[in-house]
């Protein structure tokens, strides 16, 4: 992270005649750059200020005046909150197996030299590299050929199969980053295998873990073409949302658009603010 | 949300650090018992991929060659025709698909490279902050940041005069791209998909970029080479990795999506994506949506496999 410092005036010095090109090139790619930035939030904007509208008709695409109702009754819509509860739920289990299964794997890709670990690495890249809709469709033909009813059930298993790969990916980048003599020096301490494992080995890897979860819940949260293949009559939030762009769009639909990302951010500041304590 | 992922799959390498200091780190491989954790601990992750991955992935297979109805239900009869079926009915979403991604990636990498490189150089004590703000966006929903944007573009919205007024919209209609209108044109669903495919493309190009050393621009420099050509002899060969893993982690996605499509897109325009919903989940046609699955895939791979091998990076594969 180191901070890059040109040596300004010697160069200035010796070159003075280029130094105007120079500023202006430095400062277009700072513009394009934040323009892209801006480019990012335009629709954020959106979500965020419709949140506050009361439409007149049945959906929220033009600004009427301001309200806080929806903000206040998030769980008028019906179904809209039951959605969220589904998707809550599932996102938490498909979590915590991708979890259970990703870091366990990645231990043995991160940590262990053995026969067929180059097909172990393409049998995890695959799932990654699949369009949405082909893992929908296929696993969609299983069910059917296999006769499970659509249903949570098949919701999980899906969201527990892409978010697998991205927890083995997480965490082997984490265990790929740490320093070995560290256990090393536990272990000279006359450490034995489990308490390195545990006193060290695990602490060290554990924030790999957390954002290989973090990450789980959003993937299996947002997702919804492979949810829409696998879903039968089960309502997830995206499913609902994309339901509602036909029929009906509430202002409820930005209120927990928005939601999600403050809880996000406040998420991103609390753990910042545990970092800063910590290093103190 | 994938971003972070986008990220870390940037960061991995086929000569994959973690192995050899493993090796060196513990001498576990000697011991008969401890030869088998590495197979113990994958276990439960590689059955859950064979089971829900590897198999429905064959399902598939043998599904698009039944034939037989709902109600009379289907039939291994290994009807290789439906593959040129769909191929020959569905040509047109095909093509459409792979266009729409392939623009979609060229635009995400020409937003993208600026933005990465502004963080990973300019930003200064601001790089955490402004990566921060890069994925901020992506944490609400996909669907609802899709509605976002068409309501932006929507025929009587603030962008669409703006269009109109500055005569870029006479530019756009005069080249075919919009049709008086913005929304339900390729360019509506373009846009939506160079929009969130981005921090797919931001974030390899970040961490590719970030890792060039500032000393060879610098030397670079002292050898009198200017600035465009310090770029393309010494920046954009050294952030390659980062280019190639973007725009596979924005094209796959893309070529796949039908979301943007739906919100965006006119109907008579669909790619891909939609036909496979609609055949699997609308008319229950599943050897076909099985068969144009498959084909999708297969296309996909192919195309993949030749630009990494152009690329000459083939690092991420």
């Amino acid at each position: 992270m180191a901070t890059i410092t040109r040596p300004g005036p010697t160069r200035q010095q010796v070159r003075p005649q280029r130094s105007p090109g120079r500023w202006i090139r430095e400062h277009l790619v700072t513009f394009f750059g934040l323009l892209a930035l801006i480019y990012l939030f335009v629709p954020i904007f959106v979500v965020v200020l419709f949140s506050f509208n009361r439409p007149t008709g049945r959906f929220n695409y033009t600004w009427v005046r301001f309200s806080l109702d929806a903000w206040s009754h998030p769980c008028d819509v019906s179904g809209l909150c039951d959605s969220l509860l589904i998707s809550l739920k599932i996102g938490l289990l498909a979590t915590i197996a991708a979890t259970i299964l990703g870091t366990l794997a990645a231990f043995a890709l991160g940590r262990h030299r053995f026969q067929g670990r180059s097909v172990a690495n393409l049998l995890i890249f695959l799932p990654m590299a699949t369009p949405e809709v082909v893992a929908g469709s296929s696993l969609l033909t299983l069910f059917i050929n296999i006769g499970v009813p659509l249903g949570q059930l098949t919701i999980f298993i899906a969201h527990v199969m892409f978010c697998v790969s991205f927890v083995i990916v997480t965490v082997k980048a984490r265990l790929a980053g740490m320093d070995p003599r560290l256990e090393q020096a536990a272990m000279d301490l006359y450490a034995n295998k489990t308490q390195t494992f545990l006193r060290v080995t695990l602490p060290l890897v554990f924030p790999g873990i957390v954002s290989a979860a973090l990450l789980s819940f959003s993937l299996s949260f947002d997702d919804f073409i492979i949810t829409n293949f696998n879903a039968g009559s089960t309502v997830t939030f995206p499913m609902f949302v994309w339901g509602a762009y036909q029929r009906a769009l509430p202002v409820q639909v930005n209120v927990i658009g928005t939601g999600m990302l403050l809880v996000t951010l406040l998420l991103v500041g609390l753990a910042r603010l545990l970092g800063t304590r910590r290093k103190q | 949300m994938s971003v972070v992922a986008a990220a870390s799959v940037a960061h991995q390498s086929p000569t994959d650090p973690a192995g050899s200091k493993a090796g060196k780190s513990t001498s576990m491989d000697g011991v008969p018992g401890r030869r088998l954790t590495p197979y113990f601990l994958l276990l439960p992750a590689f059955l859950a991929l064979l089971v829900f991955y590897i198999l429905p992935t064959l399902t598939l297979a043998s599904t698009s060659l039944q034939t037989g109805s709902l109600e009379e239900g289907y039939s291994l009869t290994w009807r290789w025709a439906t593959y040129g079926d769909v191929i020959t009915q569905y040509w047109p979403q095909f093509r459409r698909s792979f266009v729409f991604a392939a623009v979609a990636t060229v635009l995400a990498l020409l937003i993208a490279y600026p933005l990465a490189y502004t963080i990973a150089r300019k930003a200064g004590r601001y790089r955490n902050l402004m990566l921060a703000l890069v994925v901020a966006p992506f944490f609400t929903s996909f669907l609802i940041r899709t509605l976002a944007w068409r309501q932006i573009l929507a025929d009587h919205g603030w962008a669409v005069q703006i269009f109109k007024a500055t005569g870029l919209m006479q530019l756009t209609d005069w080249l075919g791209l919009t049709q008086g209108r913005v929304l339900a044109t390729p360019i509506a669903v373009i846009l939506g998909l160079t929009y969130n495919f981005l921090p797919f493309m931001t974030l390899p190009l970040y961490t590719s970029l970030e890792k060039i050393d500032p000393g060879l621009l610098q030397a670079s420099d002292d050898l009198y080479a200017n600035a465009w050509q310090g770029f393309w002899k010494i920046t954009w060969p050294l952030s390659l990795p980062g280019v190639v893993g973007g725009t596979l982690l924005t094209f796959i996605p893309a070529a796949g999506d039908y979301v943007n499509q739906q919100f965006l897109g006119s109907t008579a325009e669909t790619m891909t994506g939609n036909v496979i919903d609609s055949l699997a989940l609308q008319q229950r046609n599943y050897p076909s949506a099985a068969a144009l699955s498959l084909v999708l895939m297969v296309a996909i791979v192919v195309l993949v496999a030749i630009y990494v091998k152009r690329a000459g990076t083939d690092e991420l594969v």
